[in-house]
């Protein structure tokens, strides 16, 4: 602005290129096109994220090395890593990023392949994790949503874009589906059934999108019922197994496991009523009596100290992030970056839906964060890199527009 | 938007992305639809819930209250130990749950890591004793006898001993001013039992008892539990998931409790057991001509009341023990020791448990009752030796003739036969073996008289005695008659299988011999020492019969509140005030000329009237009972000693003794008002001050008189007892509990 105003300078004909502040404000500028509302909200849900992580961890001495701002500061840290990776794909474009598929998709693998191997360790009976060592630790199967979302977003679109066809063939749907089984598979053995219920939805949401034929949407589901049946019918699955899976409903069906996670986490929502205890009042909170709260339960400690107001406030900004997102997903010109949209918001919704449903006790437990809510460092990259993804197609429509 | 896509965008996708945002933002819809759901139609619930997960409610105990004397002085009270306790949650959570702890704790107390570990662990049906009892969120005190040094090396090197604390706490205590012990009257605690505490369960599911509480099991602790004990507050504590406790969540304060003053005097208590004491004592080193053997002396009771009142301003029982011995827990040794035949069960109390025929102090209520039936204050009966009756020879205890005197002079001297002859007539008035409308005046005078009834005292398992009546004969015939009918044919005895036989016949009769026995308090006639201390108060007072009392009133902490204890009027004597004086006269000649002048030489008669009847009660197989009962204007003390002779002899000089003392009587018998020990007034109560501490009404600094000057007379040789003389005893049964 200063450079446009300033008297005495005779005003240049075209603006200078290389002027990155003002070009960034520039009416049509990529930062002026971003989708600021949902960067707002989603940047008040990290915060939000990170002051009931600070709540769930401050008297958790035996986690937090006595400090008791430990995973606030590390929670914010990673938020602050998450912006960056954000900024980076939005930088990078995803159109880009549509060339180095097949290199991100490989890395996902090996990522994958490196917890199976005796690099992977296991925390709370997920064997997800790959040590670092420092501290660090990474859960490979987060990227791996991403990688899927990519990979099969590129097969679904290319025939489509280029032209050759309406909607995405058999064989690209085959194709698709092919190389996805690949990573779902391996982290199904981890195993993370969490995680590989999260990328199932994303392949349907995704397909949805792509427009590919109602018979394949139907017929998936259809396999999905009967092998779901079929586990039950057969017996493949231990009576206590399937007990621990509807314990959700029914807590004294696995009252030492499940049961007790899903007693105690309606008890902490409940407790919270209209306007909740206070942030830090908290009583089952502060009592440490939900198990993994910072992480997976993270959403009790909202409902118990922030009441329904504040579970609302959550709902009601996820809801915001997936309304802004499902917009960037119907203005989308091309396929590719309307599947990748509409991948990333199913992925988003699904993921916040299992994960609050689970705690509010109309889902079953699994093991998978609260997009932005939740502590954890590569939960938190992937969701940024998602948001990224999606800010990447609001921009490159306009610029295209 | 609408706009026509360049490429691959049809209205296919643009449908199936409404989809897609329509099932989004209709899974937001139901997640805020249940949690609308959870937190505001069930949050109350879940609220409860809530706090029933990290909420632990503790029981904080509450002080118990004081028993004091008269004048303020505790005589039960609470006492501050070091109590070293232990916090299970705090063990739990340890990485060897405690064990090193426990042991290094078990060091500096001297004990074994094994009785540590004992004691802290939770009672459950499988645990033997030594177990908690309570709560496992409250501290659990390993000891309440730690020495402040333990205390400091507990305190001090806090990281050895997490969650063991040393703290100063309440323990019962009895201290015993002036040696005043008063074991029986006091009771003692003792942990509650589930029973109890679900007998004091409301129908809201709370008990007002806690099962580490204690309760009052015998004597005043027993008697005002309800007052003494306040009411338990609680802490609420808030846990985590693991049990440890984080915080505390408020709570009700405890409210300690009431305090009881007595009417015990603790000085004249103090003298009543030394002087009770003494005479036993004596009487043991005393030659008993009648057994051939030292007076056993084995039990004995003393009774000083207020005769304005019917409060009790001493009561003592021999033997006794030391009351201390039930705080923080009495120990098995102990316990077994109580409860042995060997000890002589020292737990009983004497003055209010303990019956045994009246003897010859029984003749005041023969003498109102012959008074009542007819014959007059001057009419004479023989006094001779013996008589005979029914084929029976009555004889007199003193063996002495004095001729034809009247009623007063047979009190005076205890002539039994002026009695027995009283009684005969009586006897054959009603109709003899075929009663016809029988008066019974003098079973009816015993019954006006208080006796064969509890006297109401403020005390547990007071006993009522007996009064052996028409109706009781019946009622025990029947009950008996099947063993002594056995025993008459089986009998190798010839005197035993005499009775035996005789009862098996006609026991369900008063016979002859019945009531000419029980006119002289003998047979099957029992009393307490409370009875005959009120009767005797009675008699000192104009004939009115008062309720003993212990409690003068109940006072709250810091004395808000004071509930004063009425004197209770329970009747009258069946005397006309012209009775009484008659009876005043006979008893003061006691004194001065009668069965207890050998022992009052010297009293001053003129300045302080004494009044007395003296009795040695026969009882079978055993050395007589002494009785000797007593009173003046303002006290009346009744002594009793069983195996201890005559009632002069006895009890005469501690009876005197404790004269001595409430009146400022010299060893010259001189007054000196000074030395007087005046219990206070009725409606004298301490003053009860709002830090707890109490003042006394009167000016406690009067030192007590040296006993030591008061005479000590050797018990003379008493006269002979023909026993066989004596009508059958065997059914009197002594000291009873």
């Amino acid at each position: 602005m200063a450079g446009l105003t300033s008297p005495s300078w005779s005003a240049p004909r075209y603006k200078p290129r290389r002027d990155g502040m003002a070009r960034l404000l520039e009416r049509d500028s990529p930062f002026r096109r971003m989708d600021w509302i949902l960067v707002l909200a989603a940047l008040a849900l990290s915060g939000i994220g990170s002051l009931l992580v600070w709540s769930a961890t401050r008297s958790r001495v035996e986690i937090n090395h006595g400090d008791p701002q430990y995973f606030l500061v590390r929670h914010l840290v990673n938020l602050a890593i998450g912006i960056g990776l954000c900024t980076g794909v939005v930088l990078l474009g995803h159109h880009r990023l549509r060339t180095a598929v097949p290199f991100i998709y490989g890395l996902s693998i090996l990522g994958v392949l490196a917890v199976l191997s005796p690099l992977g360790s296991t925390v709370n009976g997920a064997h997800s994790w790959i040590v670092l060592g420092g501290g660090f630790s990474m859960q490979p199967s987060e990227f791996c949503k991403i990688s899927i979302i990519l990979i099969c977003a590129t097969i679904l679109s290319a025939r489509v874009d280029a032209g050759e066809m309406q909607r995405p063939n058999t064989r690209s749907i085959l194709q698709a589906l092919g190389l996805a089984a690949v990573p779902i598979g391996i982290v199904l053995m981890m195993p993370d059934l969490g995680s590989t219920m999260v990328m199932v939805v994303i392949i349907l949401g995704l397909l949805l999108a792509s427009g590919a034929s109602t018979r394949w949407l139907g017929g998936l589901a259809l396999v999905g019922a009967i092998g779901a049946t079929a586990v039950v019918k057969l017996h493949i699955l231990k009576q206590y197994q399937i007990a621990r899976f509807a314990a959700f409903a029914d807590p004294t069906l696995d009252p030492a496991g499940v049961g007790y996670n899903t007693a105690q986490a309606r008890i902490a929502i409940g407790s919270g009523g209209l306007l909740g205890k206070g942030l830090f009042h908290g009583t089952q909170t502060t009592g440490q009596f939900v198990p993994e709260q910072q992480t997976d339960f993270v959403f009790t400690v909202a409902g118990e100290e922030l009441g329904f107001v504040g579970g609302m406030v959550i709902i009601g900004l996820l809801g915001v992030i997936l309304w802004r997102a499902c917009r960037i997903a119907r203005e989308a010109t091309d396929l590719y970056s309307t599947v990748l949209a509409a991948g990333v918001v199913t992925w988003f919704a699904f993921q916040g839906f299992e994960n609050i449903g689970m705690t509010l006790g109309i889902m079953p437990v699994a093991g998978i964060p609260l997009p932005f809510v939740s502590y954890g460092g590569s939960s938190m990259f992937a969701i940024w890199i998602g948001i990224g993804l999606l800010q990447s197609v609001k921009i490159q429509r306009s610029m295209a527009g | 938007m609408g706009n026509i896509p360049e490429t691959g965008r049809t209205r296919k996708i643009t449908g199936r992305l409404l989809v897609l945002q329509v099932l989004v933002l209709s899974l937001l819809g139901t997640l805020g639809g249940r949690l609308w759901y959870l937190q505001i139609r069930n949050g109350a619930s879940y609220e409860q819930q809530a706090s029933s997960n990290h909420i632990r409610t503790v029981v904080v105990p509450a002080v118990r209250g004081e028993i004091l004397d008269a004048n303020g002085v505790p005589l039960a009270t609470n006492t501050t130990k070091l109590v070293v306790s232990v916090s299970r949650t705090s063990l739990i959570g340890q990485k060897d749950g405690g064990v090193a702890v426990l042991t290094r704790l078990g060091q500096v107390l001297g004990m074994s890591a094994q009785q540590v570990e004992d004691k802290v662990r939770l009672c459950d049906a499988k645990t033997p004793a030594p177990c908690w009892n309570g709560s496992p969120y409250q501290p659990i005190p390993v000891t309440q006898t730690a020495t402040t040094q333990q205390a400091m090396q507990i305190m001090e090197r806090q990281e050895d001993f997490p969650g063991v604390t040393a703290t100063p706490a309440a323990v019962r205590t009895y201290p015993a001013p002036d040696k005043a012990n008063a074991a029986q009257i006091l009771g003692y605690l003792s942990p509650v039992t589930q029973d109890e505490i679900n007998a004091a369960t409301d129908s809201g599911g709370k008990s007002s008892l806690s099962p580490s509480d204690q309760v009052g099991r015998a004597g005043l602790e027993f008697q005002y539990d309800k007052y003494l004990r306040g009411a338990n507050g609680t802490s609420n504590l808030e846990v985590d998931n693991l049990g440890r406790v984080i915080g505390t969540a408020g709570g009700d304060a405890a409210v300690p409790g009431d305090s009881v003053v007595t009417s015990l005097d603790a000085r004249i208590q103090a003298i009543s057991e030394q002087q009770l004491q003494q005479a036993m004592v004596t009487l043991r080193k005393t030659y008993d001509p009648v057994t051939h053997e030292n007076f056993k002396a084995d039990s004995g009771a003393v009774v000083v009341m207020n005769v304005h009142t019917g409060a009790i301003i001493a009561m003592a029982s021999a033997p006794t023990y030391d009351p201390n011995i039930w705080s923080g827990g009495i120990s098995a040794k102990d316990y077994a020791a109580l409860n042995s035949t060997s000890s002589d069960y020292p737990m009983l109390n004497r003055a209010i448990q303990g019956q045994s025929a009246p003897g010859s102090t029984f003749k005041v209520v023969s003498t109102t009752g012959a008074l009542n039936a007819g014959y007059g204050f001057d009419s004479t009966f023989p006094c001779t030796s013996s008589m005979t009756i029914g084929g029976r020879v009555f004889k007199n205890f003193e063996g002495e003739n004095f001729g034809a005197i009247n009623l007063s002079k047979a009190l005076e001297v205890s002539c039994d036969t002026v009695f027995y002859n009283i009684a005969y007539q009586q006897w054959m008035k009603d109709g003899g073996t075929k009663p016809k409308n029988p008066k019974d005046w003098l079973y009816k005078t015993a019954h006006q008289f208080g006796l064969g009834a509890l006297t109401g005292v403020d005390l547990p398992g007071e006993v009522k005695g007996r009064v052996p009546d028409r109706q009781w004969h019946v009622d025990y015939y029947d009950a008996m008659k099947d063993i002594w009918c056995q025993q008459a044919k089986t009998e190798t005895d010839a005197y035993l299988k005499a009775i035996a036989t005789e009862d098996c016949a006609d026991f369900a009769t008063l016979r002859a011999g019945d009531e000419v026995n029980y006119a002289i308090g003998q047979g099957d006639t029992l009393v307490t020492p409370i009875q005959m201390a009120r009767i005797y108060s009675a008699l000192a007072n104009g004939g009115t019969l008062y309720q003993p009392e212990l409690a003068k009133a109940i006072v709250s902490p810091g004395g808000k509140d004071v509930q004063a204890v009425k004197p209770v009027v329970q009747g009258h004597l069946p005397d006309t005030p012209k009775m009484i004086n008659y009876i005043d006269q006979a008893t003061a000649n006691v004194i001065t000329s009668g069965t207890a002048a050998w022992k009052f030489g010297g009293w001053p008669q003129d300045k302080i009237q004494l009044h007395a009847k003296t009795g040695t009660a026969e009882v079978v197989g055993k050395q007589t009972t002494s009785w000797f009962d007593t009173y003046t204007k303002d006290y009346a003390i009744v002594m009793t000693i069983s195996q201890g002779g005559t009632g002069s002899g006895g009890s005469g000089p501690a009876v005197r003794n404790i004269y001595n003392a409430l009146y400022g009587i010299q060893a010259d018998n001189s007054i000196d008002p000074g030395k007087a020990i005046h219990p206070p007034a009725q409606n004298q109560l301490p003053t009860f001050h709002a830090d707890g501490t109490v003042t006394s009404p009167v000016d406690y600094t009067v030192q007590l008189p040296s006993l030591a000057s008061t005479p000590q007379q050797q018990a003379p040789v008493l006269p002979a007892l023909d026993i066989a003389a004596l009508a059958p005893e065997r059914r009197a049964d002594g000291w009873q509990a």
